[in-house]
């Protein structure tokens, strides 16, 4: 892809349990456009976190590469890290634990400026106030402390403490899942808004696929480790072509009342990570398993910029 | 649908709950009243704090009281008075007549007893079977949610979050209650998990007749599984009627506002319409229509006084100053 951002190469992250190695990330490749939105779907368990904060260093990636502005940025020493992480931040899912219950509001969006050792004490507090009010944070609250606030602002010091530095990326771990559908939506205008006006890319990590169609470019699909499908958001929710795509779209329940939509269900509960056999790790659910499917999988380009690791892909399809 | 008032299962009217603490009194729940029929599910749909769980909690009798106080109303199931009944009596009812599903499967059992027990201890205290005839009940209910019944002497760490949630919905069943109360039962589930839950209890609704109030806040498994949608805002029921009718006529500015605030999975929207500000502090409702500081449509006339609640078309009431002229 032209203008990438960033990029995972076969990026691999593993985790050392008592009962063997879990593939949390198993060999995951996909790019990200400069002032595009990824969406990661996928269910509970799947690696979606721990893809992102791989991909922006809060984890050390088992093996892999991850290339950000075209230089390989997998291995980097403390300084350079320091550097990166001014351009690559986070908005963590949960506004009630991701804050610090004793930092009031304008300690929070200053704390990075701070740490950065770039400014002045003076151009710290002006640039905190702009960020304070681009996020829509009245002036009262800003000697206000997060247990003073409801979850849609304190959801908003998550953002403003994330762009306080300018950063070009910035991962979006299920920043909108603890909220009610009305502020969940201010939420979204509102990262919406920063996108276009400050050329964010994001990579937005959920599990609500209404929420992943509205506000992501391209998405990822993920299943228990490994990257089933990724396409234009569009495309997706049009001709989605893994089985699992297709049971997943299906079962989400749908305000349509009039089109009552087909649902495929799946028989089965989750396979375990830890020390999965070789091939598709769906393979347990799908309705079109064979055994050619516990053979390692690919993931193969079916048409323009749609990628699908599935070795029945176009059979299924026809 | 049948008409026939003798239909009626439960009946609510102007119930009214509140919360005191520290001086402070919380308004959970300020006048609702609605009827369900038996076999209909009637969908609670609102957000965090509108007093969705309160009103359950009231109807099963588990307020905790302090903090929580009934102030008034009446809530009758099959003509009798819960509200007056004594709490000997409730404990007869609760399991058997009216059961629940509660929102996280994984605190709602308890980890020191194999699930297969936990079903037939429910079993045991309202039916009369020996402890053989509850065990091979309990086995039988686990089939019906689909888990094997050689699983019965494991514990609920062995178990999955969906499966656990299966096993909530066997012991919710296992009496064949008359009325279900479902807390956002698929909340803490999976998307394709969530599929399977809904199917089931569905298959089991029919098959053994159980009426049901489904509390979500989410308005797509509303129009999947609900015959009924309640629309509740600061403690009152803002908007009442079928599905068909409140999700092709949505009135309510809230309501309307909900359904503005959810991305859709087919049509390109850029942008979305949330409803501006917050949800109504329950301690110091707004006066008149308490959803009225919100509302883009508000006039003078919305903020004092009463609004009724109007019958805009059979079925269909909704309580906005707008709509009464």
């Amino acid at each position: 892809m032209d203008n990438a951002l960033i990029e995972a190469r076969h990026l691999k992250k593993y985790f050392d349990t008592p009962r063997g190695k879990l593939h949390a990330v198993d060999d995951v490749s996909f790019t990200i456009a400069k002032g595009t939105t990824m969406g990661v779907v996928g269910e509970s368990g799947c690696g979606k976190s721990t893809l992102g904060r791989t991909m922006i260093h809060l984890l050390e990636s088992t093996d892999g590469q991850i290339f950000f502005n075209g230089e390989d940025v997998t291995k980097v020493d403390k300084k350079k890290l320091h550097d990166l992480r001014e351009q690559m931040q986070i908005i963590f899912q949960d506004p009630y634990s991701s804050l610090n219950p004793r930092m009031t509001v304008s300690e929070t969006v200053q704390e990075p400026l701070i740490r950065s050792k770039r400014f002045s004490k003076a151009e710290i507090a002006e640039r905190a106030e702009a960020i304070m009010n681009t996020v829509g944070l009245d002036e009262r609250l800003w000697n206000s402390y997060p247990h003073e606030l409801d979850g849609g602002r304190r959801q908003r010091i998550g953002v403003a403490r994330a762009i306080a530095l300018d950063p070009s990326f910035v991962v979006c771990d299920e920043p909108v899942s603890a909220l009610d559908v009305s502020i969940q939506a201010q939420v979204l205008n509102l990262l919406q808004d920063l996108q276009e006006e400050k050329g964010l890319t994001y990579m937005f990590i959920t599990h609500d696929l209404s929420v992943v169609r509205h506000i992501s470019t391209h998405i990822c699909v993920m299943y228990l480790g490994q990257l089933v499908e990724t396409c234009p958001s569009k495309e997706l929710f049009q001709s989605p072509l893994h089985p699992y795509t297709k049971a997943l779209l299906s079962a989400v329940p749908s305000t349509d009342i009039l089109h009552k939509k087909e649902r495929i269900l799946l028989r089965g509960e989750l396979v375990s990570p830890i020390e999965p056999k070789p091939g598709c790790r769906f393979a347990a659910r799908c309705n079109y398993a064979c055994d050619k499917c516990h053979e390692p999988q690919t993931l193969e380009e079916v048409s323009p910029g749609h990628f699908v690791s599935c070795c029945r892909v176009k059979e299924i399809n026809g | 649908m049948s008409e026939n008032k003798n239909d009626v299962l439960l009946s609510i009217k102007d119930l009214e709950v509140v919360y005191t603490a520290g001086g402070a009194t919380v308004h959970a729940v300020n006048g609702v009243s609605f009827e369900v029929k038996r076999g209909q599910s009637l969908g609670l749909v609102g957000e965090t704090g509108a007093g969705k769980t309160t009103i359950a909690k009231s109807i099963l009798g588990v307020l905790p009281d302090p903090p929580a106080k009934v102030l008034g109303g009446e809530i009758f199931l099959d003509g009798q008075d819960l509200l007056k009944t004594a709490e000997k009596d409730m404990r007869k009812i609760r399991g058997k007549k009216i059961s629940m599903i509660f929102q996280d499967p994984m605190t709602a059992l308890n980890p020191l007893m194999t699930v297969g027990d936990q079903i037939a201890e429910v079993v045991a205290l309202h039916e009369n079977v020996n402890k053989k005839q509850a065990m091979e009940k309990a086995m039988e209910m686990l089939e019906m949610v689909g888990i094997p019944g050689e699983r019965y002497a494991e514990y609920p760490h062995q178990f999955s979050g969906g499966m656990k949630q299966r096993v909530v919905i066997a012991i919710a069943l296992a009496c064949n209650p008359e009325l279900l109360l479902a807390d956002e039962p698929t909340t803490a589930l999976d998307v394709t998990i969530q599929a399977q839950v809904m199917e089931m209890i569905a298959d089991l609704q029919k098959k053994l007749n159980t009426a049901m109030i489904l509390i979500t806040h989410d308005l797509g498994i509303v129009a999947e599984s609900c015959d009924m949608v309640a629309v509740i805002y600061a403690g009152e029921i803002v908007e009442l009627a079928t599905k068909e009718e409140l999700f092709l006529h949505p009135t309510h500015p809230y309501t309307i506002g909900l359904f503005g605030s959810i991305p859709s999975l087919t049509a390109d929207v850029d942008r979305l319409t949330p409803i501006p500000g917050l949800p109504a502090n329950p301690e110091a409702l707004p006066e008149g229509c308490h959803f009225h500081p919100r509302c883009s449509k508000c006039t003078e006339a919305c903020k004092s006084g009463e609004v009724p609640f109007v019958e805009i078309r059979p079925g269909h009431f909704v309580r906005c100053g707008l709509c009464s002229k």
